[in-house]
């Protein structure tokens, strides 16, 4: 297991915590990763009812920092960065030459000169690469004499995910714990940044005045797609309110060196908010539920933007220039033939990835993720369907091994966590 | 791997991972059950939904008889034995789950009034097989 030859899976720092969990694992984009520590649906129903902890290590961490990051951003990606802001997060996607999708990504912004983007485990060597070319080209041609840097933090930096509905209580009961760590203003002048370090972590109503909010209220007061910087158990971090899940929760970025004793210190903390390990088979039934693509099975480099209902990201009326904007502009001037859709059955068979959908016996579409939902109770799946028969409601069977089963088209997506 | 429920040494196992209740020179001329092993039901993950052959359908052993449906994936399932199928564990089809909390007991499939033996092998041979 532990062989480290050319071919050899890669471990993440919390390999042997999941191994002494009983973990199964499986190779995922070329990562030993857990894919359930006993039961899957336990895992997911975790999530959803209580909290689930991720070990999410194998993605991927690039920085790039400089006077001109920013502008680099809008350059190199569809999106626009300039405008965000500090303390932000973002979904986005990165395209090759023709406007196909090379991956999707979230990128923070962590100042005004400095931006953390996360590319997916198995394209991020692609991704790293990319940006790497895209940026020799813009200190070169585009922007000559600016200040921009990359580094390819990866193989540094663990990610930890705690999901569901009691994912903040378990964040501010390690902070009480196991915190006592400073809150510094970052970089910049971001929403959080006026936040003072006080000792009490867990009693917002001490608050001294404007200027000065404990760092437990800073956690509960963290937007959806928001970040701030934090210690707990005297390793620093980045705490992000993003997820793969549907539901609440943060997602913990951390140096290799802190992810065990994190990781242990969230177990600890989550003991009387029912948290438990989650494996991968969790996390792809929960993000299908939630609707959200995965690249590799809804995304790929023959899909664009567009494709995918990305569309509306790309930059063409506020930036300038921008990598394959004449490709992507070419492309965007016909509707795609095929959209996503998601579809239901209240059969018991599960369509799955590849299985061909029909209206009156005549091929419409292909599945691309599809599988029981655990949460519903019945199958549900994303597919690619002609625009003509994309339409929520509409009728379709969909070939099970040989045999057609009765399938709906549904709107996205399946499972909406419920509001508090 | 997770803890594996213990393999029943006086069963007859298949290559395709399923299980006959009884030694294999016994099997000829006897009704027994049919079921997936725990190597099976792990792998697959959370099983879902069963398909099973229809009582009175004839089997053959070595061919596929059904599938087996996870939260993962879907699986044939092959039968062992030759023979005419008697009954069906309807509780297995009700509660698919039973393959994966009890794959040895609750969780078998049918019984079959067994005509001819495939290529088996016994408990030790099994657990060799898979490591266990």
């Amino acid at each position: 297991m532990t062989d480290q030859t050319a071919n050899a899976p890669k471990e993440t720092p919390l390999h042997s915590v999941h191994a002494d969990l009983g973990a199964s694992f499986t190779d995922f984009g070329g990562w030993d990763m857990p894919l359930k520590y006993g039961s899957e649906l336990a895992e997911h129903r975790a999530v959803r009812e209580a909290a689930g902890l991720f070990d999410l290590s194998h993605m991927g961490e690039v920085r790039i920092s400089g006077a001109d990051a920013a502008a680099f951003l809008d350059y190199a990606l569809v999106a626009k960065y300039s405008t965000m802001k500090i303390g932000k997060a973002k979904y986005g996607v990165i395209v090759n030459e023709s406007g196909g999708l090379l991956d999707d990504l979230i990128t923070y912004r962590i100042g005004d000169e400095e931006f953390f983007i996360v590319p997916n485990a198995s394209n991020t060597p692609a991704v790293v690469t990319a940006l790497t070319e895209r940026l020799q080209h813009f200190l070169q041609a585009v922007a000559p004499g600016s200040d921009v840097r990359l580094t390819d933090e990866s193989d540094a930096t663990a990610l930890i995910a705690v999901q569901g509905p009691n994912s903040e209580a378990i964040i501010l009961r390690a902070l009480d714990e196991a915190g006592h760590g400073e809150f510094g203003p970052r970089t910049g002048a971001g929403d959080h940044a006026k936040a003072q370090a006080t000792d009490d972590a867990n009693g917002g109503a001490t608050s001294a005045g404007d200027d000065t909010i404990t760092i437990g209220q800073a956690v509960r007061e963290l937007k959806y797609y928001a970040w701030m910087p934090l210690t707990i158990a005297g390793i620093d971090l980045m705490l992000a309110r993003t997820g793969y899940t549907g539901e609440d929760g943060f997602e913990l970025y951390a140096p290799n060196i802190g992810a065990t004793r994190l990781w242990e210190t969230l177990v600890t903390s989550g003991v009387d908010y029912g948290l438990v390990p989650c494996g991968l088979a969790a996390r792809d039934s929960l993000r299908l539920e939630a609707g959200m693509p995965l690249y590799g099975n809804e995304l790929d480099q023959n899909t664009t933007p567009y494709d995918a209902g990305l569309g509306r990201m790309i930059g063409f009326t506020t930036k300038e220039s921008f990598f394959a904007r004449e490709a992507l502009a070419k492309r965007g001037e016909t509707e795609p033939p095929r959209v996503l859709v998601g579809l239901t059955s209240e059969g018991r068979r599960a369509a799955r990835s590849g299985a061909a959908v029909s209206v009156d016996g005549a091929e419409v579409g292909i599945v691309t993720s599809g599988q029981p939902s655990p949460t519903l109770g019945h199958p549900i799946a994303l597919a690619y369907l002609d625009r003509d028969h994309a339409e929520a409601g509409t009728a379709v069977t969909v070939d099970i091994r040989g045999k057609a089963h009765d399938f709906t088209v549904a709107e996205l997506p399946f499972y909406k966590r419920p509001a508090h | 791997m997770a803890q594996l429920p213990p393999l029943p040494q006086n069963f007859t196992y298949s290559a395709e991972h399923e299980w006959v209740d009884g030694a294999a020179d016994e099997l000829v001329g006897k009704t027994v059950k049919v079921g997936i092993t725990a190597v099976a039901s792990d792998a697959l993950g959370e099983v879902v939904y069963v398909d099973l052959p229809e009582v009175g359908d004839t089997i053959t052993a070595g061919e596929t008889c059904g599938e087996v449906e996870s939260t993962k994936s879907v699986s044939d399932l092959y039968t062992p034995v030759t023979g005419e199928i008697i009954t069906i564990n309807e509780a297995a089809v009700d509660s698919p789950g039973l393959l994966n909390s009890d794959p040895y007991g609750e969780g078998w499939l049918f019984e079959v009034a067994v005509t001819e033996v495939g290529e088996v092998m016994d408990a030790a041979a099994y657990a060799e097989a898979n490591s266990l």
